[in-house]
């Protein structure tokens, strides 16, 4: 095996603040290579580097044996380099194909594209990810997960030497990551480099060759899979001594230790259209009710629903006593919260500072004779900042600054600032490292000892399973069944949702 | 982290011009006109300037909040003209003549209210039937000149009302009445956008309408109130624009606003995909159109030169805009 890649000493900041200072990576010939840290470690800046988006302050660049000089991301992609950015740069509004073929599309008479080839050509490479949908329609009318799969298909046909994935598996569940480490292994055996950014240390260990670890903006170490363990990659990633994390233990949710309090909320037979026909569920007070299903089963529309988003056609959700909440302003004024799992359409306002995106829901508490009381909101920002850890220069830094897993973090300050009766939360610890994932679990356990109520949605099997007291399982937009903790085990959650049919205790 | 070496130290004309783009460009001007334009440096010019700018800025600054939440309003300068058409008819009817003091109250209250009533329109247009702006905007444009002409039979008005004119020919501390009144208004303006719950939903609904919305943000309220303070500001420069010819011309009132305003408020730092609000940089904006106007006009050059020079105004602007981003 030869290099494919190797960065020296990467240096780059921001505004004076460094992002990467000395980070270095060799990527070997047809191997899987997976980059590893904390949030704000660098990962990201360090693809961004590579591939053009940002320009390096010093260090080096080898690619494909000679001095790499990229300057823009369409370079990067001519010389072989395909990346899947971590926050999809796709085009929602543009239908499926022409988010596909994007820059590549198959021309008649080298102007007209042709459409239908386009569009054949289109269907045959989503296939390869058992993915059979109307590629005419519009990208954004279809989930985050189909999103992430098409610009991972698109990334996988360019013909590329080496495949930047970071973080694709954030909203992808487990039936999909099989279909995608599938592709992956294929590209390896096709001799493509894969670099692979991911916080599910265990995926590593199944598909990938090698692993480096980055913290502040350092590489503090590069070992194959085979001879280390997940508690030495968490221990270099935190820079902390193995035992010591060892000691203090790997997942906190503690699901079914709840005490029901009085109900705060019931949807009783609720349908929104097509994609949610036949939704029940009861949330207790004290308690964390999981919403578990595949892709398109229903659970983010069952979510919009209770929220106000979508209109009901049929049903009725009664909360605290009282009726549904027509828009998102009357939910919250009833005491909901919804973390919304698509941060960059839904949840962040990019140009808006770190306080001011924390702030958004809150305003109106914050707020008297119009004015907002500025004073309070710095105290509560300051306050958030210091309890989620949020990696921020400062609280007026731009949220699109920050690295995704801190941009959840302040999306989900946002909601628990505003302290609802009833949080729903999409996806809440997507993209978070395994560090402040634990933390947040704890934080949302705390949170619903408190007397709150919580529902949670996650393609991760395992934070539903350890945490949920009680879980819905849906399927095709139909509430068909629950669980309870204690004695939910993946392979029962698994169970449940095969057995469409005749589920019931 | 250990070392950050800052390596962006090097002054670049690149950056200058990005964040500083506006100012420079008035130091330009200003430069020019001091060497070559004669009488520049005098009080009558200084005079003319304001009280030209003060509408300018006064309509920029509505424009502005408009498309801060990502939207754009053609009507007004057709507002311009209707609010202006209506001042006088009221304060030279029967009623403004036997009570003077009721028919100027009236005469400035009425014509704002309906200017408002415009905006409310508009607003509706916009945020309840999600009409494109644009095209919601441009029902008023071509109706509002209209019907402010049929209200006045399309006459040219001419009045002599001491108390009505004040509004555009009174001085403050020897300062031109209307420049004091648009300096206020950016204040206020200010004051709302930096402080206030509705300034913050502004910028939401421009930096991401989805996400404001759900969290809770009341879209449709802050839209058509923002589309209201527009026309209303609209509305108010009409009036000013009377006040100062002593003549209400509804063919000619507020005649191609829409560009100056736009102009003056791309010219100040607005992105016209919503997100931002520079008020003071709106009146930079329109300090700039208007002198640019003025330096033509003083220097002997066609109106239509000048409409070209405009247009090169909002390019370079609108250029700059675009490698702000990273
Ligand atoms: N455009 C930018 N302007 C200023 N700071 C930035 C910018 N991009 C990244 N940073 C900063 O650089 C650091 C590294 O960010 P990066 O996105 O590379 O982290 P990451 O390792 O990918 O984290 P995550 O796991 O959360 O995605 C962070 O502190 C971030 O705030
Ligand atoms: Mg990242």
């Amino acid at each position: 095996m030869t290099t494919l890649l190797e960065m020296n000493a990467i240096r780059k900041a921001f505004n004076g603040v460094a992002a990467l200072s000395g980070a270095s990576i060799a990527i070997e010939r047809g191997e899987v290579h997976a980059l590893i840290g904390q949030n704000g470690a660098g990962k990201s800046t360090m693809i961004k580097v590579l591939t053009g988006v940002y320009h390096r302050d010093g260090g080096t660049i080898l690619f494909n044996g000679a001095e790499s000089v990229l300057t823009t991301p369409r370079e990067a992609q001519a010389t072989g380099i395909a990346t899947i950015y971590q926050e999809l740069n796709l085009v929602p509004l543009r239908s499926v194909t022409e988010n596909v073929m994007l820059g590549y599309e198959p021309k008649r008479l080298g102007t007209f594209i042709n459409w239908r080839e386009a569009h054949r050509r289109t269907r045959e490479i989503l296939m390869r990810f058992g993915i059979d949908i109307d590629v005419k329609m519009p990208l954004g009318s279809y989930s985050t997960a189909i999103q992430q799969l098409v610009a991972i298909a698109r990334a996988v046909s360019l013909d590329a030497k080496l495949v930047i994935m970071d973080e694709p598996t954030s909203s992808l569940d487990a039936s999909e990551v099989k279909v995608l480490f599938g592709v992956v292994r294929g590209l390896r055996d096709a001799g493509v480099s894969v670099l692979y950014v991911s916080h599910f240390l265990d995926e590593l260990f199944e598909i990938c060759d090698r692993v480096t670890t980055m913290r502040d903006g350092q590489t503090v170490g590069c070992v194959k899979l085979a001879e280390t363990t997940k508690l030495e990659l968490i221990a270099g990633m935190l820079g902390r001594d193995p035992d010591e994390i060892a000691q203090a233990g790997m997942t906190e949710f503690g699901g079914g230790a709840a005490k029901q309090g009085e109900v705060l909320l019931t949807a009783q037979d609720i349908a929104t259209g097509p994609r949610l026909s036949k939704f029940d569920m009861t949330l207790h007070r004290g308690e964390i009710v999981g919403l578990g299903g595949l892709l398109g089963a229903g659970r983010t529309e069952a979510a919009r629903a209770l929220f106000g988003v979508d209109a009901l056609t049929r049903g009725k959700i009664t909360l605290k006593g009282a009726g549904a909440p027509n828009s998102p302003a009357e939910a919250i004024r009833a005491g909901l919260g919804f973390l919304t799992e698509d941060r960059k359409a839904e949840g962040i306002i990019p140009g808006m500072s770190v306080r001011e995106n924390l702030t958004l829901a809150l305003l109106p508490k914050l707020t008297r004779n119009g004015q907002i009381d500025r004073a309070r909101e710095r105290q509560l920002v300051q306050k958030y900042i210091d309890a989620l850890g949020i990696k921020t220069a400062d609280m007026e830094q731009p949220i699109r600054e920050l690295s995704g897993g801190n941009q959840q973090k302040v999306l989900l300050a946002r909601w628990l600032a505003n302290e609802p009766d009833i949080l729903i939360l999409d996806e809440p610890t997507r993209g978070v490292d395994v560090g402040a994932k634990r933390e947040i679990q704890m934080i949302i356990r705390d949170y619903v000892d408190r007397g709150f109520g919580v529902v949670l949605i996650s393609s991760e099997f395992e934070e539903l399973v350890e945490g949920a007291d009680r879980i819905v399982v849906l399927n095709e937009g139909r509430s068909i069944g629950e669980l309870k903790n204690p004695g939910i085990t993946e392979h029962k959650l698994v169970q449940a949702l095969a057995h469409t049919d005749e589920v019931t205790a | 982290m250990s070392q950050s070496n800052p390596t962006q130290t090097s002054l670049q004309i690149g950056p200058l011009l990005r964040d500083h783009g506006g100012v420079v460009a008035l130091i330009v001007i200003l430069a020019f006109n001091i060497l070559f334009t004669p009488n520049f440096l005098q009080l009558q010019t200084l005079f003319v300037n304001i009280s030209q700018v003060a509408t300018i800025a006064i309509v920029a600054m509505g424009m502005t909040l408009v498309i801060a939440t990502g939207g754009i309003d053609l009507s007004v300068g057709a507002v311009m003209a209707l609010a202006g058409a209506l001042a006088p008819l009221i304060f030279q009817s029967q009623f403004g003549v036997d009570y003077p003091a009721l028919g100027i109250a009236a005469a400035l209250v009425v014509p704002l209210l309906v200017a408002g009533a415009c905006g409310m329109f508009n607003g509706v247009m916009v945020a309840v039937l999600n009409v494109q702006p644009i095209i919601a905007t441009l029902i008023l444009f071509i109706s509002g000149r209209g019907i402010a002409q049929v209200l006045t039979n399309g006459n040219l008005q001419t009045f002599s009302n001491k108390s009505f004119s004040y509004l555009g020919t009174g001085k403050v501390l020897g300062l031109p009445f209307q420049g004091w009144l648009a300096l206020a208004i950016a204040v206020i303006l200010f004051l709302v956008i930096s402080r206030t719950i509705f300034g913050r939903y502004v910028l939401a609904i421009g930096g991401n309408e989805r996400a404001a919305r759900l969290a809770g943000g009341p879209v449709t309220k802050v839209k058509i109130g923002v589309y209201m303070i527009c026309a209303g500001l609209a509305g108010l420069a009409g009036l000013i624009v009377v006040a100062i010819n002593s003549a209400s011309d509804a063919a000619r009132n507020g005649n191609l606003m829409e560009l100056d305003a736009i102009a003056a408020a791309v010219v100040g730092g607005a992105l016209l995909q919503g997100g931002r609000a520079p008020i003071f940089g709106a009146i930079l904006g329109a300090v700039i159109i208007q002198l640019v106007k003025y330096t033509l006009l003083a220097n002997g050059v066609e109106d239509e030169v000048a409409l070209i020079a405009k247009a090169g105004i909002i390019l370079a602007a609108v250029y700059v805009q675009q490698t702000r981003k990273e």
